[in-house]
């Protein structure tokens, strides 16, 4: 039996006016998607032209919880967004091309060619860098929002886990500590079906992961994670609850994983029926016809908006390419900080 | 100066950081109203509140990971494992986030973890463990082992100051048994300096935390017996550790033991044992010698603690065997 909450889907144009967004904010939220995307289909490129070193991930099908949920933050809130979160870092701002150069191992990478792939982030836009074992830094995201409690400071830390993730220790830690001190943090679960090969039926007992926050003393909502505009609005409210004292709350986005684990992985286990049932509800489809249907968008401002996104890849494609190689020399730097660091922007 | 027991100045270092630096919090299980299994805290509820003093659940994870965070935010946390066994609940934590974060993406993750550490008191395998040696293997971590109260105060002031991850063994045995005077008010000690404990020039005794007050009884004992002149190596801090410090020790006693309660295999002994093998070499006159607990669990059954604890006489037996050579 289900606990949480099922959210009802934003449908209509009074609903965006109660989600206070403007004709702007929409089809920048549109813009986001689709640089997400595009972002993930040229490293698919990349990769086959072997300038990727290593694996490969991406969050095809997860556009729209990603970008609904950045879209509710606020500029001094904080997250730490995992590997299908490509449109967290897009939303925040984070510098396209460096993006590319992360992902080929390039020094002007935001992990400097240190680490790769989707282990990044700007600090100075509020994200802090994910590392492989998942939920590792939903500790960290309760700790932000503990300094923030401790400060009296009206901010909100965001902490992202994924399905398979949700089953280790630190996320029962994290949710509990968070939910004793009624902590400023929202937990999103971007549950997208599978943790690897693993389906959510070996993954956990209960109906929905939501149904777990009841067991932390906080609201559990299950999302359509495939509609942006309902994953905004339900991000939007927990996180101004939050913001107002009134404590966590997880909320569980189901979308599909619409690729493999990784690019090794052709995902033969995912049944046929289910891909075509979420290739119907393409997040960035299905929000780009509701913009049409609602009048925000036409075809003209369509073709606009995909030629600027598109020339905004190609070139941050192009800058990460002139991005030089990383020196050995730099192999044995920066395995521990100075004390001047600490008097850096790095620190909020 | 004032005397003060090795508690006391952990106690009054941590208390004088928290007023001079309202960045610095603590959190930990039964610290606030208990004010700590061991009392080193005691009274910092009353004076600091419980948004600087929490008490927390029962969650190694999350009393680091939050710490992390809190770290990244501003703050300077310090936490407290209850007993340093239990750091093996926060040991993915440690090793993965927080050891790694400054390489990978250049933000520095300024946290104390506090680790009352140690045997001798029949804890058993889960009360007793010296987990250094697990860490000492971890690029990105630093690692605290003051044996005198005055180290122990300075010492864990610089790591509240340090800008990284500061592993803090603070040992058990030492808490209430030693005293010792303590500089009022501001004290920081370098990290990476060891401290000569005992001048010598036969034989150099190379150790940290409690086995300095082993290997100070052994060599009186040797130098009444039989007049050996003994130097023991305090290193303060295993990581870093004072490298040169120990092979001027050598270059002018000739003779080694390498002396650590942690058990044997991969202990931070075999670093040190390795690096005389490799750098004075020319100066040794006998084999590098160590003296460990063996490679076992700490047993529990008194007879049986105090044959796995390296002892004065262990250590005054190690030493007529190199002396001997």
């Amino acid at each position: 039996m289900a606990i949480a909450r099922e959210a009802t889907p934003v449908s209509s144009a009074a609903d965006i006016k109660d989600a206070d967004l403007d004709r702007e904010d929409l089809l920048q939220i549109y813009r986001n998607m689709l640089v997400t995307r595009g972002i993930e289909e040229r490293g698919h490129i990349l990769y086959r032209q072997g300038k990727i070193p290593g694996s490969f991930y991406t969050g095809r099908g997860n556009e729209g919880a990603a970008v609904g949920v950045a879209t509710a933050m606020r500029a001094d809130d904080v997250g730490t967004p995992i590997q299908r979160d490509m449109g967290v870092h897009v939303t925040r701002g984070t510098e396209v091309w460096r993006i590319f150069a992360q992902y080929m191992g390039r020094r002007d990478g935001l992990a400097m060619g240190k680490d790769g792939n989707i282990h990044l982030a700007d600090f100075r836009l509020g994200l802090i860098a994910m590392v492989s074992h998942l939920p590792a830094l939903m500790p960290v995201a309760v700790g932000c929002a503990l300094a923030f409690k401790i400060r009296k400071e009206p901010r909100v830390a965001v902490a992202w886990s994924g399905d398979g993730a949700m089953a280790r220790g630190d996320a029962h830690e994290a949710m509990n500590l968070a939910g004793v001190h009624r902590l400023p943090v929202v937990f999103i679960c971007d549950n997208n079906q599978y943790a690897y090969s693993t389906p959510n039926r070996l993954e956990f007992g209960v109906d929905h992961l939501a149904d777990r926050a009841a067991a932390y003393g906080f609201e559990g909502v299950v999302v359509d994670g495939c509609d942006v505009l309902t994953v905004y609005r339900e991000a939007h409210r927990a996180i101004e609850k939050a913001r107002q004292g009134g404590g966590p709350t997880l909320l569980e986005l189901v979308t599909l994983r619409m690729e493999g684990h990784a690019v090794h992985d052709d995902a033969f286990y995912v049944p046929r029926e289910l891909l075509e049932a979420y290739t119907k509800k393409d997040p960035i489809e299905r929000y780009r016809r509701w913009l049409k249907e609602q009048a925000f968008l036409d075809e003209e401002s369509d073709d606009a908006i995909t030629v600027e996104v598109k020339k905004l890849l190609n070139d941050a494609m192009k800058r990460a390419e002139d991005s030089p190689l990383p020196d050995p020399s730099e192999l044995e730097v920066g395995v521990y900080a100075e004390p001047e660091e600490l008097d850096t922007p790095h620190h909020m | 100066m004032a005397t003060k027991t090795y508690l006391q100045a952990i106690s009054d270092g941590l208390r004088e950081e928290m007023r001079r630096d309202s960045r610095v919090f603590l959190i930990g299980e039964d610290i606030g109203v208990y004010g700590g299994a061991f009392k080193v805290t005691q009274g910092f509820l009353q004076e600091f509140g419980e948004d600087r003093v929490i008490d927390s659940p029962l969650s190694e994870t999350a009393i680091v990971g939050s710490c992390t965070g809190a770290a990244l935010m501003g703050m300077r946390p310090v936490c407290e494992m209850q007993f340093s066994d239990f750091v093996s609940c926060a040991f993915d934590h440690l090793v993965t986030v927080a050891a790694k974060q400054h390489y990978r993406v250049g933000t520095p993750v300024p946290i104390v973890v506090r680790l009352p550490s140690g045997g001798g008191f029949s804890g058993g395998p889960f009360h007793s463990q010296n987990p250094e040696g697990f860490f000492a293997h971890c690029p990105g971590l630093k690692l605290v082992c003051p044996a005198t109260p005055a180290d122990a105060k300075g010492l864990l002031v610089q790591a509240i100051r340090d800008p990284n991850p500061v592993l803090f063994f603070e040992h058990k045995h030492l808490y209430r048994r030693i005293k010792g005077e303590v500089p009022d008010g501001e004290h920081t000690v370098e990290f990476g300096k060891a401290r000569v404990h005992r001048e010598g020039t036969d034989l150099s005794v190379i150790t940290y935390g409690a086995m300095v007050y082993t290997a100070e009884e052994a060599a009186t004992a040797v130098a009444d017996k039989d007049g050996t002149s003994v130097e023991i190596i305090d290193l303060r801090t295993v990581t870093p550790w004072d490298k040169q410090a120990v092979l001027d020790s050598v270059a002018k006693t000739s003779k080694v033991l390498v002396l650590h309660e942690d058990t044997h295999t991969s202990g931070f002994g075999a670093e040190i044992a390795a690096t005389i093998a490799e750098e004075a070499f020319e100066n040794l006159d006998a084999p590098v010698a160590r003296l460990t607990a063996p490679d076992t669990p700490v047993p529990f059954s008194p007879p049986l603690e105090k044959a796995f604890l390296p002892q004065v006489e262990d250590v005054v037996a190690a030493i007529d065997r190199l002396s001997a050579y």
